[in-house]
């Protein structure tokens, strides 16, 4: 089986700071790393190629440095990855991000699975997934909680839905979204680490994609605009709530009426 | 839509060194002797602002499209197991809110079995109009006869915004249908504004909450968001239904899946008290057998979730799954209240992020009233039961 999972290199700290003069961003000195849910789907890629045979190879889109990531993954048992990294992709949105990635994976070649994580640390938006199996026009569940069986070219999962958990089977080729939290994801190893060389990544930009229409990628590829950043209002206020323990526990009683806990 | 420009006529060797320093994501280099921008670049645009001149934003003509062909707000109803998920009501307040700004239409969109009952109740939420795909096809959830009725009824109405409840099914469908339409989606939106031409203003906490971000879809069409339970206010229902009921058909490709489901279960919950909404966290101050019982009740009143510190789990009166803490889990809920719980760095690293906490102690100096919001210097065990008490009768229980 040939299975294909797409991670993200992520900064480091969620602690992300605004310029309260220009509106920008403050990452600078921020380590980046794997993003955490990626590794369940890289987990569970694994486990599926040790029990049914085949291998499994990783896709990201980032800067160069990104390639970390698939060297990370490598280190953990995948075979090689590909990084789409060009100028052009600066500035997607979800769509421009999902539709870049659909279009590296079609240059990639054909895979039997596709697993995404559940979400990423720094967009948190969880939809990336369901549009590049849009994209790519395969079947698509999102939340596997496990792959239970392979049988026939269906694959049988259990997967979260609100508030039930459904078994069901879909036919491959498809697109799965992990849950999180579903497996204990493998280290790396030290030793295929140590040895390994360059040639288990490969960078694709624009220039290799069978679509050359610079406007489907990037800024101008993406339907949303952020017309401004700014930092959230902090709750400074700090209320005392003061006279006899009866007083006090009507007005928390208030509190949580208020709140909407009731 | 643009481009960034370099005017590599105006540089030379220091501004061109300062300019790659203005870059928060280091994506600008300077090179023998010219500048370039890399992949890590974000559009940030800070370099065009601050550069002087030498990095340049382009604008680029969009194609323009005719906003007027869209109209109507549209709620999807989430219905799953006959029953409609309430933001779903939430949505509709807010959609007739928006609605005020444009005047358009309020549309429902509901999907699944014998859902007609449904269709109705959605009536008492001032809908303009219900359009329901009523087939056995959509008894459970399967992304394909979904999204297939989702776009038939975008094709057909062409509404403008598009509010999708962030439900685990909310969030794989409305994906799947923007990318179809190629159009704008926003998750997790906390504010929505509506401006006269009809352009949906998203706002939405970016990285973990610290910053927020106003985003528009300024030239696709429909605009999807996504809302996650309990931001919006749910309306009250109506006593008279009003608006219409218009039944959709249902063509046999819109059926077509390559997903079957073959048993459906009632989720088994473990703890995990870093998804709870609402936390009663207790400390050594409310250890006793009698707090834990009320903290226990309350809990279940709220539908909180217990948490402790961590000297209650070393005393064995909690799992190690309850902690908060560096060496526990760390929580975010909307609500958290700490009951006889002194402070420690420990402890709040795990919790101070938590959008409303309220401590009881004892205490007047303890160092949790440094990042509590509601600082209640008293007696949990005389406050408590009270409260338990007020939202019992409130509750009727």
């Amino acid at each position: 089986m040939k299975i294909l999972v797409c991670i993200k290199q992520v900064p480091g700290s969620s602690n992300v700071e605004v310029d309260p003069v220009t509106g920008v961003l403050i990452r600078s000195g921020i380590q980046n790393k794997m993003n955490p849910y990626d590794l369940y789907g890289i987990e569970l890629a694994l486990t599926l190629t040790e029990k049914y045979g085949g291998e499994v190879e990783l896709i990201t889109m980032g800067p160069p440095p990104a390639k970390a990531v698939i060297l990370e993954a490598v280190a953990m048992g995948a075979t090689r990855g590909t990084v789409l990294s060009d100028r052009k992709f600066a500035g997607a949105d979800v769509l421009a991000t999902a539709y870049t990635i659909s279009q590296g994976i079609k240059k990639c070649g054909e895979y039997d699975l596709i697993i995404c994580g559940k979400q990423t640390t720094d967009g948190d938006t969880a939809q990336v997934g369901a549009e590049v199996a849009e994209y790519l026009g395969l079947p698509n569940i999102s939340n596997v909680c496990s792959v239970d069986d392979l049988k026939d070219g269906v694959l049988y999962v259990t997967a979260a839905l609100d508030n039930k958990t459904v078994k069901q089977s879909i036919t491959l080729p498809c697109l799965i979204s992990t849950d999180g939290d579903i497996n204990t994801p493998r280290l790396p190893s030290y030793k295929v680490k140590r040895a390994l060389t360059d040639d288990v990544v490969r960078f694709l930009s624009f220039a290799d994609f069978s679509d050359q229409d610079p406007n489907h990628y990037g800024l101008n590829g993406s339907a949303t605009q952020v017309e401004r950043i700014f930092p959230p209002e902090k709750n400074t206020e700090k209320h005392t709530i003061s006279g006899s323990s009866d007083e006090q526990a009507d007005e928390l009683f208030a509190l949580v009426s208020k709140l909407k806990l009731i | 839509m643009g481009k960034l420009v370099i005017n590599q006529s105006l540089l030379n060797k220091e501004n061109a060194e300062s300019v790659t320093k203005l870059c928060p994501f280091g994506a600008i280099s300077y090179e023998n002797g010219g500048l370039s921008i890399s992949a890590a670049c974000k559009m940030c645009k800070l370099c065009a602002k601050k550069s002087g001149g030498i990095v340049t934003y382009e604008e680029e003509a969009v194609a323009e499209i005719d906003k007027s062909l869209w109209r109507g707000i549209t709620v999807y109803a989430d219905c799953q197991g006959g029953k409609i998920h309430k933001v779903t009501f939430e949505l509709c307040g807010k959609a007739k809110e928006l609605a005020k700004v444009t005047g358009h239409p309020i549309y429902a969109l509901l999907i699944g079995e014998n859902i007609m009952e449904q269709a109705s109740e959605l009536l008492h939420y001032g809908i303009d109009k219900v359009f329901v795909y009523d087939d056995e096809a959509f008894r459970d959830f399967r992304i394909e006869p979904y999204a297939a009725a989702f776009s038939d009824f975008i094709e057909q109405i062409k509404p403008s915004s598009i509010l999708v409840g962030a439900t685990e099914l909310g969030r794989q469908l409305a994906p799947r249908v923007a990318a179809r339409f190629h159009a704008g989606l926003t998750a997790d939106c906390t504010v929505l504004e509506m401006k006269e031409n009809t352009d949906l203003v998203q706002i939405r906490p970016a990285f973990g909450g610290n910053i927020m971000a106003q985003i528009i879809s300024p030239a696709t069409r429909p605009q999807f968001c996504t809302v996650r339970y309990k931001i919006f206010e749910e309306p009250p229902r109506t006593e008279a239904p009003s608006g219409e009921i218009v039944q959709m058909s249902v063509t046999e490709e819109m059926k077509k899946s390559e997903i079957q489901v073959l048993k459906t279960d009632k989720k088994q919950t473990d703890v995990d008290i870093s998804e709870a909404d609402v936390i009663i966290a207790l400390g050594r101050g409310a250890q006793t057998d009698a707090l834990r019982a009320e903290a226990e009740e309350l809990a279940s009143l709220l539908g909180a979730m217990v948490a402790c510190t961590r000297p209650l789990v070393e005393s064995n009166l909690f799992d190690a799954k309850h902690q908060i803490g560096l060496s526990g889990r760390t929580v975010k809920p909307k609500f958290i209240i700490c009951l006889g719980i002194s402070g420690a760095v420990q402890f709040t690293a795990g919790m101070k992020s938590s959008a409303t906490i309220v401590a009881i102690n004892t205490d007047k100096s303890a160092p949790i009233f440094d990042v509590a919001h509601y600082c209640v210097v008293g007696d949990v065990a005389e406050i408590l039961p009270r409260i338990i008490k007020n939202i019992k009768e409130v509750k009727n229980v």
